[in-house]
């Protein structure tokens, strides 16, 4: 096993409000893991903390390796990657977009072109290598999205609301990407969802956060 | 009437002919302007980034004398030169009044807070999402800013075109700390101030003409690269 991840008693406030109050999990094991709640139940926060965005006010993010914790430096947030509900694109070409992140590690070009094609395959947008990315549907620009995520091979994937923004078919589509990561069994994947049933067609593990607290794990 | 008819067809005559004073002269403008150009971009982009991406003391002030900078007379700026590098004055040893540096440091001046200016506007425009997918991508802070600049790229490009039109066409700067000698510091837009007073206004106009064209393809690569940012934003 590669990375795994342990939060423990983290807590974090905005503006005198507590948004995340004493939330610990441990993330050791590759497989689905989905975080649901309501609105303002802390998810993305939580997301953000786990990611090393934000740091807590209290509490430890440990990452582990071996059995070792692993320092908190660009190496490290090299290993791990989130998706957020908005897909931030450039204004470029969808294959340029995908390779951003394999451009920014130093990659060549010949296994730079083969992992976006990989990727690109893997989310069904292969045929649209060449188009210019700002014109995707905003179901394709999710995809494109999470292509841009896995291309990096990420010990830990973090999707915040992968569906949130994109019809019917678009959801499907996406569920099945995720069904085929988790067949993978390679990496710790973390979803957040508002959607119980979602929830429970993905989840290897199952996570319920209500006012910035972990209620059932 | 005549006199400009004939000026006219005088002018075609030098242009077709590739006159070697007429070459010289454009060859110097744009020596001058371009390098006032780079220069200016080598400054001006970096605090336009500096000033769109970060937070820091003296920021707004910055930004508002900037923008007021985009204003400055040509002449004053040539005056405030002329007193700092003329005889018994601060800069008197640096010999560079009336040579083609002072000119290139006074159009760099006038140019520079075009480009820091219009480029601040550019970049600060751009989505933060694109700072924030770069940084959950695993970007360096650095590479999350060129990520960012990237982005803009057509708003500096349009920042860069627009400092080159506004130092091309200005005369009032480079006549004061040129001083328009011939063959050494007469360019284009001196020439056409000092044949007009001198009554030959076939150089004048053949410059005239040179000097519209430039505009012309000027202004036509700003409306492409705006038409094109635009198709694609």
């Amino acid at each position: 096993m590669g990375l795994t991840l342990s939060i423990s008693n983290v807590h974090k406030s905005y503006n005198g409000k507590h948004v995340l109050k004493d939330c610990s999990y441990s993330f050791e094991r590759s497989g689905t893991y989905i975080l649901t709640g309501p609105n303002g139940s802390g998810k993305s926060t939580f997301f953000r903390i786990c990611t090393l965005l934000e740091d807590p006010d209290r509490g430890d993010v440990i990452f582990l390796s071996e059995g070792s914790a692993v320092a908190k430096t660009i190496e490290l947030r090299r290993r791990i990657t989130l998706l957020l509900p908005k897909v931030g694109v450039f204004n470029t070409t969808v294959f340029k977009n995908v390779a951003y992140g394999l451009m920014i590690r130093g990659i060549n070009r010949d296994e730079m072109s083969e992992r976006v094609m990989r990727a690109l395959d893997f989310v069904g947008l292969e045929h649209k290598t060449n188009q210019k990315a700002l014109t995707l549907s905003s179901g394709e620009t999710q995809r494109l999205g999470i292509a841009r995520a896995i291309v990096i091979e990420p010990e830990i994937l973090f999707l915040d609301e992968p569906t949130a923004s994109v019809d019917q078919e678009n959801t499907e589509i996406i569920e099945n990407i995720i069904l085929k990561m988790k067949n993978m069994g390679k990496s710790i994947v973390v979803i957040t969802t508002h959607d119980m049933a979602q929830a429970k067609r993905l989840a290897d593990w199952l996570l319920l956060m209500k006012d910035g607290r972990f209620v059932q794990t | 009437m005549d006199s400009i008819i004939e000026g006219f067809g005088k002018a075609f005559f030098l242009i077709l002919h590739l006159d070697p004073e007429l070459l010289s002269i454009i060859l110097l403008s744009l020596k001058v302007s371009g390098t006032a150009l780079i220069v200016a971009t080598t400054l001006g982009l970096p605090l336009g980034a500096l000033t769109a991406l970060k937070q820091f003391p003296g920021r707004g002030f910055i930004i508002s004398v900037l923008n007021t900078s985009m204003g400055l007379p040509p002449v004053v700026v040539g005056l405030f030169l002329y007193l700092l590098l003329s005889r018994n004055r601060p800069l008197d040893y640096m010999a560079l009044l009336y040579s083609p540096l002072a000119m290139i440091v006074a159009q760099s001046i006038l140019a520079f807070p075009f480009v820091a200016a219009l480029s601040h506007s550019a970049i600060i425009k751009i989505d933060p999402l694109i700072k924030k997918a770069s940084l959950t991508l695993g970007a360096t802070s650095f590479q999350v800013t060129t990520a960012i600049v990237r982005e803009a790229r057509y708003g500096i490009m349009a920042a860069i075109i627009a400092a080159l039109g506004r130092v091309m066409a200005e005369v009032g700067a480079i006549l004061i700390v040129g001083g328009n000698i011939a063959g050494y510091t007469r360019v284009m837009t001196t020439t056409i101030a000092l044949e007009t007073d001198k009554g030959n206004f076939a150089l004048a106009l053949a410059l005239g003409i040179i000097l519209l064209m430039i505009s012309f393809v000027i202004n036509m690569a700003l409306y492409f690269i705006q038409k094109k940012g635009s198709l694609q934003t």
